[in-house]
């Protein structure tokens, strides 16, 4: 789960690093207001899950309360690549005399951390990476031993840090890995940490990426899930325990194991092609063992998803038992109609392995107009695609 | 032969007492793996189906001569159980349980490597099964015989849709290795012990979105593999940045896509199908069957 700045912000001081908090704002009033509090200019940015806000006009300084209120104004509603501005952070505005860049993040090829740090902050550090790989430290952080202020002073070092930072610099990364550690973090980046014309050094943004697997032992991360900035199909789905991910085509997906579902999405999406484009509309994984009412709540999730004209089950009974998949089909179109919703939509089903006889008897029996079995996987995907296009036309 | 597990294995179930722990012993037993003990912290004595549990690994190793562990206890437990794998020196540990914090992923495979000879499946993947001689974790052992090629793969239903489609060729080992961002066991450590394995006379490899891991074993095909390769990577319609059902499986701005992934196995001369069912014809091919 990626963070809002704010949010990042908020950890960072729980954790001590040294950082501009400022004051979260919905609104240009607040913002009026919490720039009058906090007196002196201040900065107006926008809150986005995304880089390259400075580029896209949404941070602006502000002289004064009401500088900050028309900045808020022009920056709240703004779209930032794809993302509409709902927030601002007002802050107080720093001086800054120098920019830098650290993180730490998960290492996946090497199966630990890495500490990455550089002088040039400020800019995308993609771009220092391609264009001036020798400017960015790379260093690996042991997951057990982690970092200890030795090893905080030597990325410090590895960077060209300059001498009268170089303790401040290691002091925070130390804070900054200890804030990774206890919050679970896969990824904390400060872009840019700055050097203030007096000499202190904060964290002027931060990104932090949460580990959902590790939600259990931090009861307070459900406070940071974005649920306004989420889809309502997908907060349903989440608060159902299901593994959906809302897509824009009209094919609903309903499938057991991520690869398998994954694989859906892209054989679908090629038979489509013969159907003028015809697309995914969601991503949903019922899981190893699914049981029949998760069949039928994952079911009743797609079918009631507006952009869905048709719904291609695909399921390899691994553990999960076929036939139980097949009654859960049933279960949810008769669960379904008995709250008085008519179900319109085809459902296209390819069940194999693990019991698939008796799943695809079931499904024969209940006789439903709407089912329809497939034998493989290739030509069910391309009669869902079909079926989607078809309906999408008679609309 | 196979790689990593043969009939002489002698399999111990960290979790047996747990519900899935239970349902996917007795899998493993009806599918004619020796499974000799359980592991459940306070419950030594007790037994399930007449397999003795134990209350620590390595008494477990000691009494029945155990040489692979198969983890089912849940995510807040996992990290323990496998560092007391790895302290009573077992040489396979495979992590069937899903959900486990990175972090903890991250110490215990630190810990592993630093005391040497373990070896870690997982975690969140399916196990290691080689067909007709042993089943370590919870894929289906009636989908394939057994045969000559060796599988490895991200996903667990993909590895079942695989076998199935070329049951009737049939498999010397196939090897879930997970979709964890985070793995003991990775494609490179597959593909070089397929390659050495005399049993094994070609590979399947099945990737997914995210990370660099298929780049890392395109370019170890290349300079290590001699014996045939076909490759297939799922989630080419995968939006950028959102996570898909496995926590390793997403693409991160340009990184971590599928359309590079089968490039740089293209690259190096490792065919690539567009569906699992193309790239099972592709083997096929290779297996003239």
């Amino acid at each position: 789960m990626d963070l809002y700045e704010y949010q990042a912000k908020e950890l960072f001081i729980r954790h001590e690093v040294p950082t501009t908090p400022g004051e979260v704002c919905t609104t240009a009033g607040d913002a009026e207001t919490v720039a009058a509090r906090i007196g002196g200019p201040v900065v107006v940015k926008a809150q986005v899950k995304t880089g390259g806000r400075g580029k896209a006009g949404g941070v602006k300084l502000a002289d004064d309360p009401a500088d900050a209120r028309a900045k808020a104004e022009a920056i709240l509603g703004m779209d930032i690549k794809g993302h509409t501005v709902h927030r601002v952070l007002v802050a107080e505005a720093s001086d800054i005399a120098e920019e830098y860049y650290v993180s730490f993040l998960l290492d996946r090829a090497n199966r630990t951390f890495l500490a990455m740090a550089s002088v040039e902050g400020g800019v995308e550090i993609e771009e220092v990476a391609a264009t001036k790989p020798e400017a960015l430290a790379k260093i690996r952080v042991d997951a057990l031993e982690g970092v200890s202020p030795t090893l905080a002073r030597e990325i410090a070092a590895a960077a060209n840090f300059p001498e009268d930072v170089r303790s401040q610099v290691a002091d925070i990364l130390v804070d900054l890995w200890r804030t990774m550690v206890k919050e679970d973090a896969t990824l904390v980046e400060v872009n840019p940490l700055v050097k203030t014309p007096d000499g202190r050094v904060l964290a002027l943004d931060g990104k932090v990426t949460l580990d959902e697997n590790a939600a259990f032992r931090h009861p307070h991360h459900e406070e940071l899930i974005d649920r306004d900035g989420t889809d309502a199909i997908e907060l349903r789905a989440k608060d159902l325990d299901l593994n959906y991910v809302k897509l824009e085509g009209s094919v609903g997906i309903i499938g057991n194991g991520a690869g398998l579902v994954m694989s859906t999405l892209d054989v679908v999406s090629y038979a489509g092609e013969e159907f003028g484009g015809v697309e995914p509309a969601n991503f949903l994984d019922i899981g190893g063992g699914a049981s029949a009412e998760v069949m039928a709540n994952g079911l009743d999730i797609v079918l009631g998803d507006p952009d869905v004209q048709a719904v291609f089950v695909n399921v390899f009974g691994g553990i999960t038992a076929c036939d139980a998949v097949a009654n859960g089909i049933v279960q949810a179109i008769s669960m379904l109609e008995q709250r008085g919703e008519s179900v319109t939509k085809p459902i296209v089903c390819r069940i194999d392995g693990n019991n698939a006889e008796e799943g695809r008897q079931i499904l024969n029996e209940a006789e439903h107009d709407l089912i329809e079995l497939v034998e493989t996987m290739d030509d069910a995907a391309r009669r869902v695609a079909e079926l989607a296009a078809a309906r999408a036309a008679g609309k | 032969m196979a790689i990593w597990l043969n009939s002489d294995s002698k399999i111990l179930v960290q979790g047996m007492t747990g519900s899935e722990g239970t349902k996917h012993t007795r899998r493993m037993v009806a599918s004619g793996a020796q499974v000799v003990a359980g592991v459940t912290p306070g419950k030594a004595g007790q037994d399930v189906d007449g397999i003795p549990i134990f209350n620590d690994v390595a008494s477990a190793m000691g009494q029945t001569g155990a040489n692979v562990s198969v983890v089912f206890v849940p995510p807040k437990f996992a990290k323990g159980a496998v560092e007391e794998a790895v302290d009573a020196s077992i040489p396979l540990c495979v992590v069937i349980t899903e959900g486990i914090p990175v972090h903890d992923t991250a110490q215990f495979f630190q810990y592993a490597h630093n005391a040497g000879s373990i070896r870690i499946i997982g975690p969140n993947c399916p196990g290691i099964i080689s067909p007709g001689q042993s089943n370590a974790g919870i894929i289906p052992a009636d989908i394939t015989r057994p045969g000559r090629i060796g599988l490895v793969s991200k996903s667990g239903t993909l590895t079942y849709q695989m076998m199935y489609e070329l049951r009737d060729i049939g498999f010397s080992t196939c090897v879930g290795i997970g979709g964890d961002p985070i793995i003991g066991t990775t494609h490179i450590d597959c593909l070089a012990a397929f390659q050495d394995d005399p049993d094994t006379d070609a590979i399947v490899m099945i990737g997914e979105i995210g990370g660099d891991a298929e780049e890392r074993a395109a370019a170890f095909i290349a300079e290590n593999v001699s014996k045939p390769v076909v490759g297939y990577v799922a989630g080419f319609t995968a939006p950028e940045g959102k996570t898909m059902g496995h926590a390793g499986a997403i693409v991160s701005g340009s990184a971590g896509t599928a359309a590079a992934k089968q490039e740089a196995l293209e690259a190096v001369g490792v065919k690539v199908g567009r569906t699992p069912s193309a790239t099972a014809r592709l083997m096929r091919e290779i297996m003239g069957g």
